[in-house]
C-alpha cells in the first residue's frame, strides 16, 4: 500500500507540474510575447478556465501526500519554513492577478496586474524546481526525525533551501515552463501573438536542452544513487527514453509550426523528467544529507493500513471524475481564443 | 508572545480572515440556484440578470477564498508539523477528499457558471450554478468533519508513540458532531448570503434604483434568511450546544462564566466574567434555564469549572465566554431584524418600510461577526486540546521552527490580507454601484 501511494503522490504532483506548469509558463512569457493590451488580455485568457483547476492537484496532491505519509509533510513544510511560506504568498498573487485584472477596465490597473502575474509565476516555476532540487539532493535530517534548512547559501559546502545545486534545478524550471507556456500560447491563439510565442518556444527549448544535461550531469554528482536505481529498474528506462523522445517530437514539431504536437511534447518532456525522478528515488521521500539511516521512506512514513485501503477506494472514482471534468472544461474550451472571448473575462 | 502564541496568532488570523469568504460564497452559490431556478420556472428575465450580478460578486469572493485557502492546508504541515505528524493519517483522509471530490468540482464548474452561459443554454447552465452549489457544500463538509474530530474524535486509534491511525472512517466521516456542526455552519453561511443580498437589495431601494430587480432579490433573501434564522437557532443551535454539554463540560461551563456547580442553572444573559475571583459581575440571568437547555430538565446539574482540574480548563475563559454570548446575541438580534422585514413582506409594505430597509442595509456585517463569533467558541471552546482529550495544543507546533521565522510570516500574512481586503472591499462597491441590469450573459 504505500508504493501504491508513492506512485499516487507521484502522480498527482506530475499532473499539477504538467498543467499549472503551462500556467506558470504562460505567466512567465506572456509579457513578452504579447505587445499590446489586448494581446495580453488574450494570452491570460487561454490560462483563465484552467489555472484554477490545475492549482487544485498541488492542494489534492498535498493533502494525499498529509494522509499517505504525514511524517514527510510535517517534516518537509516545517523543514523549509520560510521557503514555503512565501510560496503561499507567491500562489495568492498570482491567483487574485488571474482573477482581478479583468474587473477594472483601466489601463494603469491591468499592467500592474500584468506584471504581477508574470513576476509570481516566474518566481514560482523557480521555487519549484528549488523544491524538486531539495528532494533530491536531501535535506538534513537527523536523529530527531526534523530539521531547519536555511533559506539560501551563496557558495560554500552548506546546504540550504536555495543553493547552487537546486538553483540550478529552478533555472532549468524557469526555462523549461516557459517553452511550456509559450508552446500552449501558440496552440490557443493566432496572428502575431501566436509567431511571438512559437519563437519564444524555440528559443527557451535551445536553452532548456543544454540546461537539463548539466543538471543531469550535476544530480550524477550529488545522489549518485539515483541514477544507480533508475539502471537497475528497467521499467523506469521508458521514461527515460520518453525525455529524450519527445524533446525530438518538440523540436520537429515547432520547425513545422504543429503548435499543439509541440505543446502535447513539453508536457511529455515534464511528465517523463518528474517520473523518472521519482521511479529513481523510490522509496526514499526525503533523503537525509546526514546518514541515509534518517532517510523519510515510504515504508517509514505511511499512515495506518485500514486509512490508506479506504482513500485508495475512493481515490479511484474520484479520479475518474477528475479525468471527465478535464475533459469536458477542455473540450468546452477548445479552439483558438478571440479577442471576444479575452473580453467575456472583462468587465 | 511565546513562539506558541505566535503559531495560534498566525492560524486564528489567516482562518478568520479566510473564512469571511467561503461562507459568502456558499450562502451565494445556494441564492444563485434559486435566482436561476425561479428564472427557468417563470420565465422572468430579471431573476437572470440578478444571478449574473450576484454571480460577478461571487467570483471576486470566490477568488479571494481559494487563494486565503490554500495557505491553509499548508500551514498545518508549516505551523503545526507535530500535530500533522500525529494526526495526519486521519485528518489528511478529510482533506484530500476535500480536494478530490469538492475543490476539483468547483473549479471546473465554476468557469462554466460565469463565463458559459451563452455557449451551454439555460438547462446547463443551471446544472452548473447546482454544481458550484453542490462542490461549495461539500467542501464545507469535509473540513467541518474535521474540525469535529478535533472537537470529539472517533474512528481512530493511537499508537503508543502517540501516532493516530484511522480504524473506521465512516465513523469518522459521520462523526454526530460533524453532523449538526455542519448544519449550524451552513445555516449561518446562508443567513451571511441572505443579509448581504438584502443589504445591496435595501440600498438599491432605498435609492430609488434597479427597483424592479431589488423587490425581486430582496423577496428571495427575507425568506429563505428567515427559514435559515429559525433552524440556526432551532433545532441546529440548540443540538449543537447540547453536544458541547455532552462532551465538553469544562467548556460548557467556560462559555456560560459559571464556576460554581449546581442544579436549576440560571442562563446568563449579560455579565463580565472574573476568572481571578471565580464569578461573574454584574450578572443578568433567566433563572433554571440552562439547566434546561442543557440536559433537558429544570432540576439537572450543571458543573462549573471548580468541578473541573485546572489544567482541562479552556485558557482563555473570557474571550470564549464572549464570544459565545456575542454569537448567541447577534443570532438572535438577527433573528429578530428577517422576522420582522418578513412580517412586512408579507404584509405587503416591506419596499415602502424604509425604516426597515434602513435596518437591513446596515445589518449585512453583524452575521460575519456572529459567525467568527461562533467559530471562535468552538475553537477557543476545543481548548487546551487540538484533539480533545488527546493532544494538547502546546504539542502541535512545529518545534524546529523558530519564532522569529513565525512572527515575520504572521506580519507579512496581514500585510498581504489587507491588500486582498481593500481590493475585495473597492471592487464589490463597484459592482454594486454598477447594478443588476449592467451585466450582460457571457460568451
Amino acid at each position: 500500500m504505500p508504493a501504491v501511494f508513492f506512485a499516487i503522490v507521484a502522480v498527482m504532483l506530475t499532473a499539477w507540474a504538467v498543467l499549472d506548469g503551462f500556467d506558470f509558463g504562460v505567466g512567465i512569457v506572456h509579457r513578452i510575447v504579447a505587445r499590446t493590451e489586448e494581446e495580453r488580455g488574450r494570452a491570460l485568457a487561454t490560462v483563465l478556465p484552467v489555472w484554477d483547476g490545475n492549482e487544485v492537484w498541488l492542494v489534492a496532491g498535498g493533502a494525499v501526500l498529509l494522509l499517505a505519509f504525514p511524517r514527510a509533510y510535517a517534516a518537509a513544510m516545517s523543514g523549509m519554513y520560510l521557503a514555503l511560506i512565501m510560496v503561499l504568498w507567491l500562489l495568492v498573487f498570482r491567483g487574485v492577478s488571474i482573477e482581478l485584472r479583468g474587473h477594472v477596465d483601466h489601463p494603469l490597473w491591468r499592467a500592474a496586474w500584468d506584471s504581477m502575474f508574470a513576476l509570481s509565476s516566474t518566481v514560482l516555476a523557480f521555487v519549484a524546481g528549488v523544491a524538486l532540487g531539495n528532494v533530491v539532493r536531501g535535506v538534513p535530517i537527523g536523529p530527531t526525525g526534523w530539521f531547519q534548512l536555511d533559506l539560501f547559501a551563496i557558495a560554500g559546502d552548506r546546504v540550504a533551501a536555495i543553493d547552487g545545486y537546486t538553483g540550478t534545478i529552478g533555472l532549468l524550471s524557469v526555462v523549461l515552463l516557459a517553452a511550456h507556456g509559450a508552446s500552449y500560447v501558440a496552440w490557443k491563439t493566432d496572428g502575431g501573438l501566436r509567431e511571438r510565442a512559437s519563437s519564444v518556444a524555440k528559443l527557451a527549448w535551445r536553452a532548456a536542452v543544454p540546461l537539463a544535461v548539466v543538471a543531469t550531469v550535476v544530480t550524477g554528482f550529488v545522489r549518485p544513487a539515483m541514477f544507480a536505481a533508475i539502471a537497475r529498474r528497467p521499467w523506469v528506462w521508458p521514461l527515460a527514453a520518453s525525455a529524450i523522445g519527445s524533446t525530438v517530437v518538440a523540436f520537429r514539431a515547432l520547425a513545422a509550426a504543429l503548435d499543439r504536437r509541440a505543446f502535447l511534447a513539453s508536457s511529455a518532456l515534464i511528465a517523463s523528467l518528474l517520473l523518472a525522478t521519482a521511479g529513481g528515488l523510490y522509496p526514499t521521500l526525503i533523503p537525509s544529507t546526514v546518514d541515509p539511516a534518517y532517510d523519510i521512506d515510504a515504508y517509514g512514513a505511511a499512515s495506518g493500513h485500514h486509512g490508506l485501503v479506504v482513500g485508495l477506494f475512493w481515490w479511484v472514482p474520484a479520479i475518474v471524475l477528475v479525468v471527465l471534468y478535464f475533459a469536458n472544461l477542455f473540450w468546452l474550451s477548445r479552439g483558438k481564443v478571440t479577442a471576444e472571448d479575452a473580453d467575456a473575462h472583462h468587465g | 508572545m511565546t513562539a506558541l502564541g505566535w503559531h495560534r496568532f498566525q492560524f486564528a488570523f489567516t482562518i478568520t480572515f479566510h473564512y469571511l469568504f467561503p461562507q459568502l460564497t456558499m450562502g451565494l452559490a445556494l441564492l444563485l440556484v434559486v435566482f436561476k431556478a425561479i428564472a427557468l420556472a417563470t420565465g422572468d428575465d430579471r431573476y437572470d440578470h440578478l444571478a449574473r450580478f450576484w454571480a460577478r460578486i461571487f467570483a471576486v469572493n470566490f477568488a479571494i477564498g481559494v487563494v486565503t485557502g490554500v495557505p491553509m492546508e499548508f500551514q498545518f504541515g508549516t505551523n503545526w508539523a507535530r500535530f500533522s505528524d500525529a494526526t495526519g493519517g486521519v485528518i489528511g483522509f478529510t482533506l484530500a477528499l476535500e480536494g478530490l471530490f469538492a475543490f476539483f468540482a468547483e473549479s471546473a464548474f465554476l468557469g462554466l457558471l460565469l463565463f458559459g452561459e451563452k455557449k451551454l443554454g439555460r438547462i446547463a447552465h443551471f446544472g452548473t450554478a447546482v454544481a458550484v452549489f453542490l462542490g461549495s457544500w461539500l467542501s464545507g463538509y469535509f473540513i467541518v468533519a474535521t474540525n469535529a474530530f478535533m472537537q470529539h474524535p472517533v474512528g481512530y486509534d493511537v499508537s503508543p508513540g502517540g501516532r493516530f491511525s484511522l480504524v473506521d472512517a465512516s465513523a469518522f466521516v459521520f462523526n454526530a458532531w460533524a453532523f449538526w456542526e455542519y448544519a449550524h455552519v451552513m445555516c449561518a453561511a446562508v443567513m451571511t448570503g441572505t443579509f448581504v443580498v438584502a443589504a445591496v437589495s435595501a440600498f438599491w431601494l432605498l435609492c430609488g434604483r434597479h427597483e424592479a430587480h431589488a423587490q425581486r432579490a430582496m423577496r428571495v433573501a427575507v425568506v429563505v434568511g428567515l427559514a435559515a434564522c429559525l433552524a440556526q437557532l432551532f433545532p441546529t443551535g440548540d443540538r449543537q450546544g447540547k453536544l458541547v454539554a455532552e462532551d465538553q463540560r469544562p467548556t460548557l461551563a467556560a462559555m456560560e462564566g459559571k464556576y460554581t456547580s449546581g442544579s436549576r442553572a440560571e442562563l446568563v444573559i449579560v455579565g463580565q466574567p472574573n476568572t481571578e475571583e471565580q464569578r461573574l459581575e454584574n450578572p443578568i440571568v433567566v433563572p433554571y434555564a440552562l439547566s434546561f437547555l442543557a440536559y433537558g430538565s429544570f432540576g439537572a446539574i450543571v458543573q462549573g469549572l471548580e468541578d473541573f482540574p485546572r489544567e482541562t480548563w479552556p485558557d482563555n475563559i473570557e474571550l470564549l465566554y464572549y464570544a459565545y454570548h456575542v454569537m448567541v446575541g447577534l443570532g438572535t438580534l438577527l433573528t429578530g431584524v428577517m422576522l420582522l422585514g418578513a412580517l412586512l413582506l408579507w404584509r405587503g409594505v416591506l419596499f415602502r418600510a424604509r425604516p426597515m430597509l434602513w435596518a437591513l442595509l446596515l445589518a449585512w456585517p453583524f452575521p460575519y461577526v456572529a459567525t467568527t463569533a461562533g467559530w471562535m467558541t468552538a475553537e477557543l471552546g476545543r481548548q487546551p486540546w487540538l484533539v480533545y482529550g488527546l493532544v494538547r495544543t502546546a504539542d502541535g507546533t512545529s518545534l524546529n521552527v523558530g519564532s522569529g521565522d513565525v512572527v515575520f510570516s504572521t506580519l507579512g500574512f496581514m500585510g498581504l490580507y489587507l491588500l486582498l481586503g481593500l481590493l475585495f472591499v473597492m471592487l464589490v462597491a463597484r459592482e454594486i454601484a454598477r447594478g443588476p441590469e449592467h451585466a450582460p450573459a457571457r460568451a
